[in-house]
């Protein structure tokens, strides 16, 4: 890379940003619209039709004309994204605290963890629909089990990783096992629980999907993989990349709202949330 | 200061590792109530082990060692070669760590850590977190916090071994000027002949493989010690002497 071209990049912000902020935000954006138009253009110049690959702007249409369809599902799989990443944060947390109170529960359960992670989730969910009755709730399930196993393990790392010296200090001062946790192990933990949510945020989405895929709903409870299964079906494509934009939207939010999340409450004193000292 | 009766005494401590390491092989010694005393030691000698079977933290395999003076946890003090402190909480909350463990009110513990943070000089920083502070400031955070007990013994593990020279001769300043304020009694880890002889009244000097005390001499210099000593000819003397037996010690 040669140097870079325009105003210096150091300190100067322009409405509460720096100048490689907006290089970060302004650069991308152009590579997209770019994208977007060459797309546009290429469905034009060659006649495509419509069933075959829609152009962003009818796609955009589409979006605004199916919205309240598209809103009520859309809806409905941010609830079954949310309600399993929750659940996934409390009880991987939970079970990663029972983890560090003994070796010995660690090495009985943690295996059986690991089988729940690398069995595919789209095997799995036939069984949970035979198993369980509500929809809803299978839905939750399968994306409760991909969300899951990420907090479980970096949590856990996290509650082992307590500083050895900080560890004898509270030994020293003889400590009681709630006092090691609350006051040592969780806060060291914090990071490492973090970096877990933000990768399960994605992955719940994902199992919301994927799971819905493989269930199906049907009537009007349905999610957004129903729309795209159901446009897929009735060959109504433009709708289908619709549903697809609000999925890739919906991941996007959840990623970052996390990551802000997680800046909050590491900014002030966790390296990873730090920007390094410039004087 | 007593002086008469021990504040540690240690009968024929020995410490062997689970893997057959032989730490520590046989240790006698007695430190006097209000003493200052450095160990000295090439890395390996088992002066650390030493030190951390004196605060409980770690059991010997042989012999015993007796604490006098309350065996609460108050009554003992350590300080580590890293600064250790919580990097999520403030230096105030650090210091504070040792009375809330021991349940210590909340206002009370917060008036004395104010004060343990202001000994040592850090007084305007209660609200810094520890990224904030420079390496010579967290290590006064860490006595500070070791201090906030009051107690009769503190133990040192080679505090100062990380920070510059300059850092390094202010912090022993500081906390000759702490000891001499607060009566404790003081175990330093070193392996600085020159930091030994400059705190120190008596410097233990122990040998590596397998772990033992090799030499123990007086250095029975007047205090409060200032830069004057540390450029006097009895300072060179000691140090010449301590020197000669921790080289005797690694030759044999």
């Amino acid at each position: 890379m040669s140097d870079i071209v325009g105003p210096p990049l150091a300190e100067k912000t322009f409405a509460g940003l720096t100048g490689e902020g907006w290089v970060r935000i302004v650069a991308p954006a152009i590579i997209g619209l770019l994208a977007l138009a060459a797309w546009e253009i290429a469905v034009r110049v060659n006649a495509v039709p419509t069933y075959i690959l829609p152009g962003p702007i009818l796609i955009a249409q589409t979006l605004v004309k199916d919205w309240s369809t598209l809103a009520v599902s859309l809806g409905i799989t941010l609830q079954i994204t949310f309600a399993a990443l929750i659940a996934a944060a409390v009880l991987g947390l939970l079970i990663a605290i029972l983890f560090a109170q003994s070796r010995l529960i660690e090495l009985s359960l943690f295996p059986y963890a690991v089988i729940l992670q690398v069995t595919p989730i789209v095997a799995i969910a036939p069984l949970i629909i035979i198993w369980v009755d509500d929809v809803r709730l299978v839905l939750l399930i399968c994306a409760w089990i991909v969300a899951f196993f990420p907090i479980l393990s970096n949590t856990t790392l996290g509650l082992n990783s307590a500083d050895h010296n900080l560890l004898d200090l509270f030994r020293l001062y003889r400590a009681t096992r709630w006092q090691v946790l609350w006051r040592l192990r969780l806060p060291s933990s914090m990071p490492y629980f973090l970096a877990g949510l933000r990768i399960a945020g994605g992955l719940a989405l994902i199992g919301a999907i994927v799971a819905e895929f493989v269930a199906g709903t049907g009537g009007r409870a349905s999610g957004l993989a129903y729309r795209i299964l159901e446009a897929g079906y009735q060959l109504q494509i433009p709708r289908m990349f619709a549903a697809l934009v609000l999925v890739s939207l919906t991941g996007i939010a959840i990623f970052l709202a996390l990551s802000l999340v997680s800046h909050l409450l590491l900014r002030s004193w966790h390296e990873s949330a730090l920007k390094r000292d410039k004087s | 200061m007593s002086g008469s009766s021990a504040a540690i005494s240690l009968e024929g401590v020995a410490k062997r590792y689970a893997n057959g390491t032989l730490a520590v092989q046989r240790v006698d010694m007695a430190v006097a109530h209000g003493d200052f005393v450095s160990l000295l030691g090439p890395s390996g000698c088992g002066k650390s082990t030493l030190l951390r079977m004196i605060a409980g933290l770690i059991q010997p395999s042989g012999g015993a060692i007796t604490v006098s003076g309350g065996a609460g946890p108050e009554a003992l003090g350590f300080v580590f070669q890293e600064p250790t402190l919580m990097p999520w909480a403030t230096a105030l909350k650090n210091v504070r760590l040792p009375l809330d463990l021991l349940g210590v009110g909340r206002s009370e513990a917060e008036a004395r850590a104010a004060e343990a943070l202001a000994s040592v000089g850090l007084k305007g920083f209660e609200a810094s977190y520890p990224r904030a502070l420079s390496g010579g400031m967290k290590m006064r955070v860490s006595i500070a916090r070791g201090l906030v007990t009051r107690p009769r013994l503190l133990l040192m593990d080679e505090p100062f071994a990380a920070l510059d020279e300059i850092t390094r001769f202010r912090l022993n300043n500081d906390l000759l000027t702490l000891w001499e304020a607060q009566k404790f009694t003081v175990v330093f880890v070193t392996h600085s002949v020159f930091e030994s002889v400059y705190l120190s009244r008596r410097v233990v000097v122990m040998g590596a493989r397998p772990g033992r005390v090799v030499a123990d001499l007086d250095v029975a210099e007047p205090y409060p010690r200032g830069e004057d000593y540390r450029t006097s000819a009895i300072y060179a003397s000691h140090t010449r002497d301590v020197s000669h037996a921790l080289h005797e010690s690694m030759a044999a």
